[in-house]
């Protein structure tokens, strides 16, 4: 047998620079990043961009299944419909604790319904209540909500179809698509303090440097998986609960060029069927089910459940208990010694059946009917989660016989979901909005020229598919703004194409200088490699930042130790590894992990209280103090700053303002 | 592993300019070794079990082997995707079997005219914060105290 100091990868990238082209571009607009705000910001642009402009969309995967909702979705989450942006905005607000951008999501949920209309337009199977079927929504068609803000659709093309639509955008308005581009850095200009004026990736098909100069971009590549320990412990770690390609591009990205960040010490550890982390809203909302611990007790109405959720008043109180609250409550139980959390599935597929019994249908209806529920529960797992259908097929379950544990999974970044961390953008320039949340172009970072979208505005959640698809749209047209009013701009990119050529190929040059020196490739002193960086993130941000192993405690003393182990994992990223595209590809994602987690963890130490008990706490805060920052209260936002010419991170509250009264 | 794929249905796409499971895997995981000319997932462990390569792949050559670490042997869930709809088995462990089968869309694949119809909006419009599609008044233009 060869010894095993050879590179492994099918596709090899190339040591030797000088064989390794740049292929430099130039744009007016580029949008970075290929999920639903992404496609929604490619069909938007179209409309608005001056005549003549030159646009590209940069994706590291293709199009048509690249992004969150790659696999389907058996829902859409924001669909306002018949509700108001105001309650939308109540919503929101109690969800994630009090602390949201409520100019944002106001300006969401206003826009939002006209993307779902689009999405069936172009032939996404949106479910309709009995006797409106074959009616569109912009028809009067009545959707089958399963809850005040949830539509049902039959979701598996969802991507594909919204995605299709984004393509044929752009080359109907003779815009470029780049497909397997790993956008890995954006570059400031050199003459033009704080602002954008291009981008660096590379192919992951062929040995090419691609340098994009630009005046202005949309950064929104998703948000971060893989950063905390996963709960499986070899391959499954695929399964994460969010995409996970999602690396934190976005907001490691836009951080160092100095973007202003916001509440990045939230994170989301969603609650779901163990192991295969199936979704459990349709559960919740359409079957109605119920969860138990393990003596079979509706926990949740349980005396004791009610007094922790007291000490988290208001929002312990409040009609819809905040998810992460739900999850204080089964990490409670589970601490208790009371677990496991169990979905009782069959016992509410048997109470629809009951009523129908009850209602006079007779067995042969009554076994359709069946057919009908049975179907639906699998295919919320079909649309957009296979590998739980996958699982429960492994483990003979079938729900309407026997119930499903229920699990908090590793905790992740996003700001599209129920989460909301991210990047500080400028609200709509309206009157309404205050002063100190716009800076004339909606959607724009405090970078001149570099908006975001989706998972990277922060500090409003909830978005969803949905959501972020009208976010991108609301970020290009603004984007669109900017191009026209800074018309005369010849972005300058500060460092030359062989500088960052160098810099980004430096894994490669540092492997094939070294792999012969052992007998091993993967065990070398002198390099390490993405997967090693990785696993050590995973390892010290669950140990000490929070993870599912210490039920996500952790405090000040903890996180002293944990930035000790990041600035040395930095430190070691200098000698990152990688002998083929795709493990260049994973380096570079790695990096992002690690500013992206590196900033979470400063938020988190800066933030003394337990903003969002259930998702993390601090020993040394466990309060959630609902001061206002006016009283020098938490009840603000914690904005944080990576200064590109210092080096240095600084972390500060800023003013939340309520517009919208109870 | 998650993904896997079958050497006797493999052709490697017959050496075209797309194999169509490295074309499609949203994380770079399918790739082409063309000396056997079969598509291999190199990095299991990083499989979403998305299954955008096992409903692409013409040949069928695609299944996933569910992960080892969570999942007993023997469970298999495999689609057919069609144009209009999708079929889905579902094998357990135990050998009961469920077959499924849903809507995907209502309109022919690459029949969408993203602009057609739509509104050119004139290019004083964007000031506004109307989006293309967007009329004025209404909805897409209210202000929270519409709703004091």
């Amino acid at each position: 047998m060869a010894l095993r100091n050879k590179p492994q990868w099918e596709l090899l990238a190339e040591p030797d620079l000088s064989k390794v082209p740049v292929e430099e571009h130039e744009y007016d607009a580029i949008i970075v990043g290929g999920g639903m705000a992404a496609c929604g910001a490619a069909w938007e642009i179209g409309k608005w961009m001056p005549a003549g402009s030159k646009v590209c969309l940069v994706d590291k995967a293709a199009l048509e299944r690249s992004g969150a909702v790659a696999q389907g979705l058996s829902a859409i989450n924001t669909y306002i419909g018949e509700n108001t942006p105001s309650d939308y905005v109540r919503m929101v607000r109690n969800d994630l604790m009090g602390i949201v951008r409520e100019d944002l999501i106001f300006d969401l949920g206003r826009h939002v319904d006209d993307s779902v209309h689009h999405f069936e337009e172009w032939g996404l199977p949106i479910w309709k209540q009995k006797g409106d079927e074959g009616k569109k929504l912009t028809e009067g068609g009545k959707p089958v909500r399963t809850g005040k803000w949830q539509i049902m659709i039959n979701g598996e093309s969802y991507k594909c179809i919204v995605a299709e639509a984004a393509k044929a955008a752009l080359e109907e308005m003779g815009y470029d698509l780049h497909e397997r581009v790993f956008i890995v850095k954006l570059l400031l200009d050199a003459n033009k303090e704080n602002t954008i004026a291009g981008a660096v990736g590379f192919s992951v098909r062929e040995n090419k440097v691609m340098l994009y100069k630009t005046k202005a971009m949309i950064v929104a590549c998703g948000g971060a998986v893989n950063i905390f320990r996963p709960r499986s412990t070899d391959e499954g770690k695929g399964r994460a609960w969010y995409p996970v390609w999602n690396a934190g591009s976005t907001y490691a990205m836009a951080m160092q060029v100095g973007a202003e960040m916001t509440m990045m010490e939230n994170r989301f550890t969603p609650s779901r069927f163990k192991d295969g982390y199936g979704p459990v809203g349709a559960w919740f909302l359409l079957f109605k089910a119920t969860v138990t611990n393990g003596a079979g007790e509706h926990y949740v109405k349980s005396d004791k459940a009610k007094a922790e959720l007291d000490k988290y008043a208001p929002y312990g109180h409040a009609a819809v208990t905040p998810t992460c609250l739900r999850n204080h409550l089964m990490l409670f139980e589970m601490k208790e010694g009371r677990g496991p959390i169990f979905m009782d599935t069959a016992a509410a597929l048997k109470a629809f059946l009951d009523e129908k019994k009850a209602s006079g249908m007779d067995d042969k209806q009554l076994k359709r009917y069946w057919k009908e529920l049975e179907s639906e529960a699998w295919e919320d797992f079909l649309d957009m989660s296979v590998g739980q259908a996958g699982l429960w097929a492994s483990m003979n379950i079938e729900p309407e016989k026997v119930g499903s544990e229920i699990m908090p999974t590793e905790p992740y970044m996003l700001g599209s979901h129920s989460g909301c961390c991210g990047i500080w953008v400028s609200g709509p320039n309206e009157d309404w909005v205050p002063d100190d949340y716009k800076w004339g172009y909606n959607r724009m970072t405090t970078v001149n020229g570099l908006f975001t979208a989706g998972d990277g505005v922060g500090a409003s959640g909830h978005k969803f598919s949905s959501g972020s698809h009208s976010e991108g749209r609301i970020a290009a047209k603004a984007m669109a703004r900017y191009v026209r009013d800074n018309a005369d701009f010849t972005p300058t990119p500060a460092q030359s194409a062989d500088e960052l050529k160098a810099e980004l190929y430096k894994p490669v040059v540092t492997y094939y200088e070294n792999y012969k020196k052992t007998t091993d490739e993967m065990v070398n002193p002198n390099y390490i490699k993405p997967r090693h960086m990785m696993e050590r993130l995973m390892k010290y941000t669950d140990e000490y930042g929070g993870g599912w192993s210490p039920y996500y405690m952790t405090n000040g003393h903890l996180l002293e130790i944990v930035m000790k182990h990041l600035q040395m994992l930095r430190e070691d990223a200098e000698k990152m590894a990688a002998s083929g595209l795709h493990e260049l590809l994973r380096a570079w994602e790695n990096l992002h992990r690690i500013w992206t987690v590196e900033d979470h963890l400063r938020h988190i130490q800066f933030r003394e209280e337990s903003r969002y008990p259930g998702f993390y706490y601090r020993g040394d805060f466990p309060q959630c103090d609902d001061k206002d920052f006016d009283e020098g209260g938490w009840k603000c936002f914690v904005n944080s700053k990576y200064d590109p010419k210092s080096g240095e991170w600084t972390c500060m509250k800023k003013k939340c303002h309520k517009i919208i009264a109870d | 592993m998650p993904s896997f794929v079958n050497p006797e249905k493999c052709d490697g796409c017959k050496g075209g300019e797309k194999t169509a499971c490295m074309y499609i895997c949203p994380n770079d995981l399918m790739v082409l070794n063309p000396d056997e000319m079969r598509a291999y997932n190199q990095e299991p462990d990083q499989c979403w079990e998305c299954y955008s390569c096992v409903k692409i792949c013409p040949q069928g050559a695609i299944e996933v082997r569910h992960y080892a670490d969570l999942a007993p042997m023997g469970g298999y869930v495999q689609p057919m995707r069609g144009t209009d709809s999708i079929m889905w088995t579902v094998k357990f462990r135990n050998g009961n079997m469920k077959r499924f089968k849903f809507p995907i869309r209502t309109t022919a694949e690459g029949s969408i005219k993203p602009y057609e119809g739509k509104p050119s909006p004139d290019a004083s419009a964007l000031d506004n914060e109307l989006l293309f599609t967007e009329t004025a008044g209404g909805r897409p233009e209210c202000k929270p105290s519409d709703f004091d």
